[in-house]
């Protein structure tokens, strides 16, 4: 292999005494010293969440408090590291939200395994499943580290739904199309 | 083997492809069998042609000819005969092919025409898929993707029909998915021959329903589920219960009678959630009875035999009552037939009487036959009894009172079932294996745990003698051991001649000692089966009567 040698300079008086390089070290250290702070006291502080944010996913309700997922499970097939788990299940013909017929038994998100991609909620028909602004998740075990329905529910809260597809689809099941 | 008859062939011109398919086929056939993929949703191979859904529609052409002379009329520019096409499209379902029909399945015409047909098709579609259980093998999200205009210009209110209506015990109909195309009637009056289902009112208003005070109820209903294309019928056992896209297929065969339906088992993770018909010409067509799709739930059921000790001591004791004499062998009908090759072995080898339990039920002429095990042909061919089986072990009885036999071995089956007692059992030493506890597991002195047909691989003989093969769809019970494994290492214990218990080994012994075997291999074994000749067993009075593809060989055998 061939290699080359790099000359080394002898150093110039004023590198031997050293001072141009404290001064303009002390230079940086001052002007930092009067410029506003750019830390954060975290975790008393938190810093603002920007919209668009991909933290834990989360399940939501509508505004009327019905769950959205539908357990259609496409979020499950979508999910590269496999994090999500979904036992898809019935609503019961007596509940008042019969029409939507289908809801998840239990939906577990692995959050060992979750790679925050948002990819669920991008897949999701029913816009029933959103990566929030929680981005710090911690815990002593791995079974805490999975998210049941109850906890995601909890973390999801209710969201503002732009289209009530469901609540269309009853009005029109109760009004009919007019007949001829 | 008897070959069929070769087909006569006619040329017809696909997409400019000049191409020989069978004479008398459909348009929509013989462009399958070029990879053309004509669209349709009414059509269905075992059905009528009822042509209602307008899917299929493609333009169709005849050679021109002079109708004074006969004479071809030949295309100046071309130099060739010159085609007139049919001015309007033609349906692919109705139409049969003849010799020089054109046939254009991709022209700007035909696409229109899918376009419109899926638009139509779509207009009062609830568009449901996230709840629909159909979604992954639907064929109107297929060909909404593959031939759809890719956007609604609908506005208008949909109308609604009834969903969620139960049709009968084990079927769920919601009529805004279906597309009327009728399939699920045709079938109902053709092939189950159960005239329950019809449509009511016209135009967009036309809804499928059950006749009144009546219900989609026959042993058969499930496989409207299976040819309806879209999500309109739905199995009530399956619904719900897991996406399409996340089970394995392997295929399997159906235990419940000796039709031997060629099936296919849905499984995730090692858990089956439903089993639907593979299609075989010659022995099920497309169909399988609703009885034999829940022969899954054994697998998880509350009576399997829970593994006990490991499986050398069980061997070691196993051995020990067999070879001290005084031994008679109960097989199964059940087993596949590698399983009763070992088990006629250890017959042999102990010199005891074989013999298995016969199992005789009503058949239903369609797809249930009268015979309910499914491997009686096997334990013939394999030596393991060679007259046909009493549903009554009297013999066994007898001799077990007359204190000729000491140690019985039982493979599967239940003698108090099969009318011993229970004084007499408890004169014997058992020997049991199998997959269910029951009350000789219990009087057993050794009883080991086998596995269910979805848990293992093998061999079935159905009552064609048609040598069908089934695949493992789920690991076995964790301890539980494959019974081929068992029977095996059962035989060399006794001492037997060792062979692997591998299926490969298996088969090259069986082929190697059963004349009618000669020169088969598991591996090579087509997945509809192989036919054997039967010639050996022709005097029997089998059990069975008539079912589809099955005639009792001869009038004087059965009566
Ligand atoms: S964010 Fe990505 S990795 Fe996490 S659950 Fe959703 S799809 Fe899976
Ligand atoms: S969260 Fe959305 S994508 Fe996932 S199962 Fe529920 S409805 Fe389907
Ligand atoms: S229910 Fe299914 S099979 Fe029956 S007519 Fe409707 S779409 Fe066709
Ligand atoms: S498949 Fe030909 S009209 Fe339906």
């Amino acid at each position: 292999m061939s290699f080359k040698t790099v000359e080394r300079r002898p150093l110039s008086l004023a590198e031997r005494t050293y001072v141009p390089q404290i001064l303009s070290g002390m230079k940086t250290t001052f002007k930092k010293m009067v410029k506003p702070k750019e830390t954060l006291n975290y975790p008393e502080a938190r810093p603002p969440i920007p919209p668009g944010y991909r933290g834990v996913p989360t399940l939501v309700k509508d505004p009327n408090g019905r769950e959205k997922c539908v357990s259609c499970q496409l979020c499950e097939f979508v999910c590269p590291p496999k994090a999500i788990r979904i036992t898809p299940g019935e609503i019961p013909p007596d509940a008042e939200t019969a029409h939507v017929e289908k809801a998840p038994e239990e939906f577990e998100i692995d959050m060992l395994r979750c790679i925050y991609c948002g990819l669920c909620q991008e897949v999701c028909p029913e816009e029933a499943i959103w990566l929030q602004n929680v981005f710090s998740v911690s815990g002593y075990t791995r079974e805490e580290m999975v998210n049941d329905k109850k906890r995601l529910y909890e973390l999801g809260g209710t969201l503002p739904d732009d289209h009530y597809k469901w609540d269309k689809k009853k009005a029109a099941e109760e009004a009919g199309n007019p007949h001829h | 083997m008897i070959q069929p008859a070769k087909p006569e062939l006619v040329t017809v011109n696909i997409d400019g492809q000049e191409v020989e398919v069978p004479k008398g086929i459909n348009v929509i056939e013989a462009a399958r069998m070029v990879g053309v993929d004509v669209p349709h949703y009414c059509y269905h191979p075992k059905l009528t042609i009822a042509g209602n859904c307008r899917m299929c529609l493609i333009e169709l052409g005849m050679p021109a000819v002079d109708r004074a002379t006969r004479e071809p009329i030949m295309d100046e520019a071309t130099g060739k005969q010159k085609i007139n096409w049919i001015p309007r499209p033609q349906i692919g379902c109705g139409t049969n092919v003849s010799p020089g029909m054109h046939i254009k399945t991709q022209s700007d015409m035909v696409k229109e025409c899918r376009e419109g047909v899926m638009e139509f098709l779509l207009i009062n579609h609830p568009l449901d898929c996230p709840i629909c259980d159909q979604a992954g093998e639907c064929k109107l999200q297929e060909q909404a993707t593959g031939y759809g205009r890719g956007y609604s210009r609908f506005i208008e209110q949909k109308n609604v029909k009834p969903k969620r209506t139960q049709l009968g015990p084990r079927v769920v109909l919601d009529d805004e998915r279906c597309v009327l195309c009728s399939r699920c009637i045709r079938f109902s009056q053709e092939v189950a021959k159960d005239d329950v289902l019809g449509f009511v009112d016209r135009g967009s208003y036309s809804t499928l329903t059950c006749y009144p005070g009546k219900e989609l109820a026959n042993n058969y209903s499930l496989n409207t589920v299976d040819i309806c294309p879209v999500g309109a019928l739905t199995s009530t056992d399956f619904r719900f219960k897991m996406r399409v896209w996340f089970l394995k297929q392997t295929n399997s065969i159906d235990t419940e009678s000796s039709v031997g339906a060629n099936t296919v088992v849905w499984s995730r993770e090692g858990v089956i959630y439903r089993i639907t018909p593979r299609q075989n010409d010659e022995v099920n067509d497309t169909w399988m009875a609703d009885s034999g799709r829940i022969l899954y739930k054994q697998v998880q059921s509350d009576d399997r035999l829970l593994p006990a000790g490991s499986l050398a001591d069980n061997l070691a004791a196993a051995s020990a009552l067999l070879k001290d004499g005084g031994v008679a062998v109960v097989g199964s009908g059940r087993s596949s037939v590698e399983e009763q090759f070992f088990t006629a072995r250890i017959a042999k080898q102990l010199e005891a009487k074989s013999c298995i339990v016969a199992r005789h039920g009503e058949g239903d002429g369609i797809l249930v036959s009268a015979d309910r095990n499914p491997n009686t042909r096997g334990a013939l061919v394999t030596g393991l009894i060679t007259g046909l089986p009493a549903t009554e072990l009297t013999e066994l009885a007898a001799d077990i009172d007359a204190g000729a036999v000491k140690t019985v071995l039982v493979v599967g089956e239940d003698l108090t079932a099969a009318g011993l007692s229970a004084d007499q059992l408890a004169k014997v030493n058992i020997v049991y294996l199998g997959f269910h506890a029951n009350a000789t597991s219990a009087a057993a002195k050794v009883s080991i745990a086998g596995l269910t047909v979805f848990e293992k691989s093998g061999t079935y003989i159905n009552q064609q003698f048609r040598l069908q093969k089934f695949a493992s769809a789920v690991p076995g019970l964790a301890g539980a051991t494959d019974d081929r494994v068992v029977l095996a290492q059962l035989l060399a214990a006794v001492g037997g001649e060792t062979t692997g218990s591998d299926l490969a080994s298996v088969w090259s012994a069986l082929s190697r000692e059963i004349s009618v075997l000669d020169g088969l291999a598991y591996a090579q074994l087509p997945d509809t089966g192989l036919l054997l000749d039967s010639t050996a067993w022709s005097g029997l009075a089998f059990p069975e009567g008539e079912t589809l593809h099955y005639q009792p060989a001869t009038a004087e055998a059965t009566a």
